[in-house]
């Protein structure tokens, strides 16, 4: 509905406004307002995750793994590092996981943060000679390592060359599984929210604004781009190493495109930049991959359609509409 | 091997001219490009095979509906989200999932679907037996490339196109839309990958998968000779075709896409701008 005349003025929620500091505790209102958008999410997976049945289970699981690649692929977007290849830290961490457990014999509580450690440093030295380019040229940087891997890899035959290596130690139960996958998920993105709105994360803000206005106050950019990568690429070694012992697999595969590509739809259809938006949007697009299953190939190609639709008709994403409704309130203003 | 070498660089070079123009001109990255070339390569097949129209009619008129299919993507699709670099690549590339997945699904697989050559048989060159069709592809990249420096230094539009790719505030201000101008290079950059579909789909079978190939292939050479540098893109189509035809020969194929891909590696670390493209440092990097 439009007006002749007016324009549409959003301002903030009274309460909002009240709740936005310390004050917020003074008022259950206030409280419960801050809780529910928060409460909510976690309270309704936790409770999927213990009625629904093993395959379903096992959706919620993969849905996680992509919603943490996205609040990754997120929070490099976030610190002005445009990333096209989250496969190379998730293969990474992956292998790492894999070569420990097939070589070693080790426990997944053991090469589960030790991939974790180490995907993440051996990520950060592998990409540190090029946190100097921006923009498009760092993305292509990304995006070329992971197949490069693989295929070199795949002409060496190093670590079971194409078969992958097979048979590793798998969780206890499914229960172990989905407990510490969710957790983790949630920890990143409360842990991430708090770190980029903190003084120091604005640093990170701020490079991806004007690196070079940063770069004039005195700060060592590579130095906190250096960071950044770290912070970024060990939450995808994570996922790499627990998708090794989920599946009791590690192989080529992990370097496949899907892992680069999906954590960037799903921020752009959930919301960039908000850290929550990328987890909304790999919940929405895991599951709908799932149900179109039946369809065969012809679920990409709707896939492909929701991608396409979402980018041109809902450019600011899912979360960025349903925050603007949950802290906003609309009116129609006269112009004068 | 010298002749081979060239007939891939001559390929390679083909692929990349039409996703460079686009890129060129309105700085849009198609990544849709991989899907235009095998549409158009089905597209001709069925025109000639179902509805028995005779080849170079057919040819072109391929050509001239995938230009307009590329005109209107850009119409309804990128022109709303242009300057996004993320959503741009995103919608694109949903496009070109959305066409090879739909071309899989109906079924256009296997080794019926070939198109004919210009002209069949083979001649010795140097030692070695090349189709002519081989040979026609060079003389064809040759063409093409007089034709377009032509066409974007002699004629108005060809002008215009320049204008917009250098200075798009000053080229408005002069009385060029540049919405328009960007997709008529859209539609020109897509018949462009029809025409080099027609050409080079003979020498093998049409498949959905070569899309993916095609578009790599496209990526690399112009990111190695500059992304918008036509005389660029002829170099690094010799330096990565000649790499890649040695690396078969001597090594083995596994390692082609290595060499290419280490190519583009070494380019983006130490020149991200490539060979000849332009030089804009501190856009690149910091």
């Amino acid at each position: 509905m439009t007006k002749e005349n007016y324009r549409k003025e959003r301002i903030d929620r009274c309460i909002k406004a009240r709740s936005d500091d310390i004050y917020a505790i003074s008022s259950k209102n206030e409280i419960f307002y801050l809780l529910f958008p928060r409460v909510i999410p976690i309270t309704a997976l936790a409770i999927l995750a213990l009625i629904l049945p093993l395959y379903w289970q096992k959706v919620i699981i993969s849905a996680c793994i992509f919603a943490m690649l996205a609040v990754s692929w997120d929070f490099l977007s976030s610190c002005g590092m445009l990333s096209l290849g989250q496969a190379l830290f998730f293969g990474i961490g992956s292998y790492i996981a894999g070569i420990l457990n097939h070589y070693l014999h080790l426990p997944f509580y053991i090469t589960i943060p030790f991939a974790t450690i180490f995907g993440g440093l051996f990520s950060t030295l592998l990409l540190l000679p090029v946190v100097r380019l921006r923009g498009i040229y760092f993305a292509m940087v990304t995006l070329i390592l992971p197949l490069m891997l693989m295929r070199g890899i795949e002409a060496t035959r190093i670590f079971g060359g194409n078969e992958g290596i097979t048979g590793l130690s798998p969780f206890p139960n499914i229960w172990v599984e989905l407990i510490i996958i969710i957790t983790a998920m949630w920890v990143t993105l409360f842990a991430l929210r708090r770190f980029i709105s903190s003084d120091y994360g604005l640093i990170f803000v701020s490079i991806r604004d004007n690196d070079r206005a940063t770069m004039a106050s005195g700060i060592n950019i590579y130095a906190f781009k250096a960071q950044a990568l770290f912070i970024g690429s060990c939450i995808c070694a994570f996922c790499g190493a627990f998708m090794t012992h989920s599946y009791m697999f590690t192989g080529i595969p992990v370097f496949t495109m899907e892992f680069s590509i999906l954590p960037i739809a799903a921020s752009a259809i959930g919301g960039i930049g908000s850290l929550a938006g990328p987890l909304l949007g790999a919940f929405v697009l895991v599951p709908l991959s799932e149900i179109l299953r039946e369809f065969g190939t012809l679920r990409v190609v709707f896939y492909g359609l929701v991608l396409v639709i979402c980018v041109v008709a809902l450019p600011e994403g899912i979360f960025h509409y349903l925050s603007r409704k949950y802290n906003e309130m609309e009116r129609w203003v006269k112009i004068e | 091997m010298f002749v081979y070498g060239l007939i891939n660089s001559a390929v390679l070079a083909l692929m990349a001219i039409g996703f460079n123009l686009t890129f060129g001109i309105s700085g849009v990255a198609n990544f849709a490009y991989g899907a235009i070339y095998v549409v158009s390569g089905f597209l001709t097949w069925s025109l000639i095979n179902k509805l028995n129209i005779p080849y170079p009619l057919s040819a072109l008129s391929t050509i001239i509906i995938i230009g307009i299919l590329g005109a209107l993507i850009y119409r309804f699709i990128i022109k709303r989200i242009r300057g996004l670099v993320i959503s741009e690549v995103i919608a694109t590339f949903g496009i070109s999932i959305v066409i090879l997945e739909f071309l899989r699904y109906v079924g256009f697989i296997g080794f019926k679907y070939s198109l004919p050559m210009f002209v069949s048989g083979s001649v010795e060159i140097l030692g070695a037996y090349v189709d002519i069709q081989r040979l026609l592809i060079i003389g064809f990249v040759i063409l093409l490339i007089i034709a377009l420096y032509i066409f974007t230094h002699h004629t108005k539009i060809g002008r215009a196109f320049r204008g917009i790719a250098q200075e798009e505030h000053t080229s408005l201000s002069l009385g060029i839309n540049p919405d328009w101008i960007a997709s008529l290079s859209m539609g020109l950059g897509s018949s462009l990958g029809a025409f080099a579909a027609i050409v080079i789909l003979p020498l093998g079978t049409i498949t959905v998968d070569g899309g993916y190939d095609v578009l790599i292939n496209a990526l690399s050479v112009c990111i190695v000779g500059g992304l918008g540098s036509t005389f660029g893109i002829i170099i690094a189509s010799v330096i990565i075709g000649y790499a890649q035809t040695l690396t078969a020969t001597y090594l083995a194929p596994h390692w082609t896409m290595i060499v290419s891909l280490f190519a583009i590696l070494v380019i983006l670390v130490f020149k991200p701008s490539g060979i000849l493209g332009h030089q804009k440092e501190l856009e690149e990097r910091v």
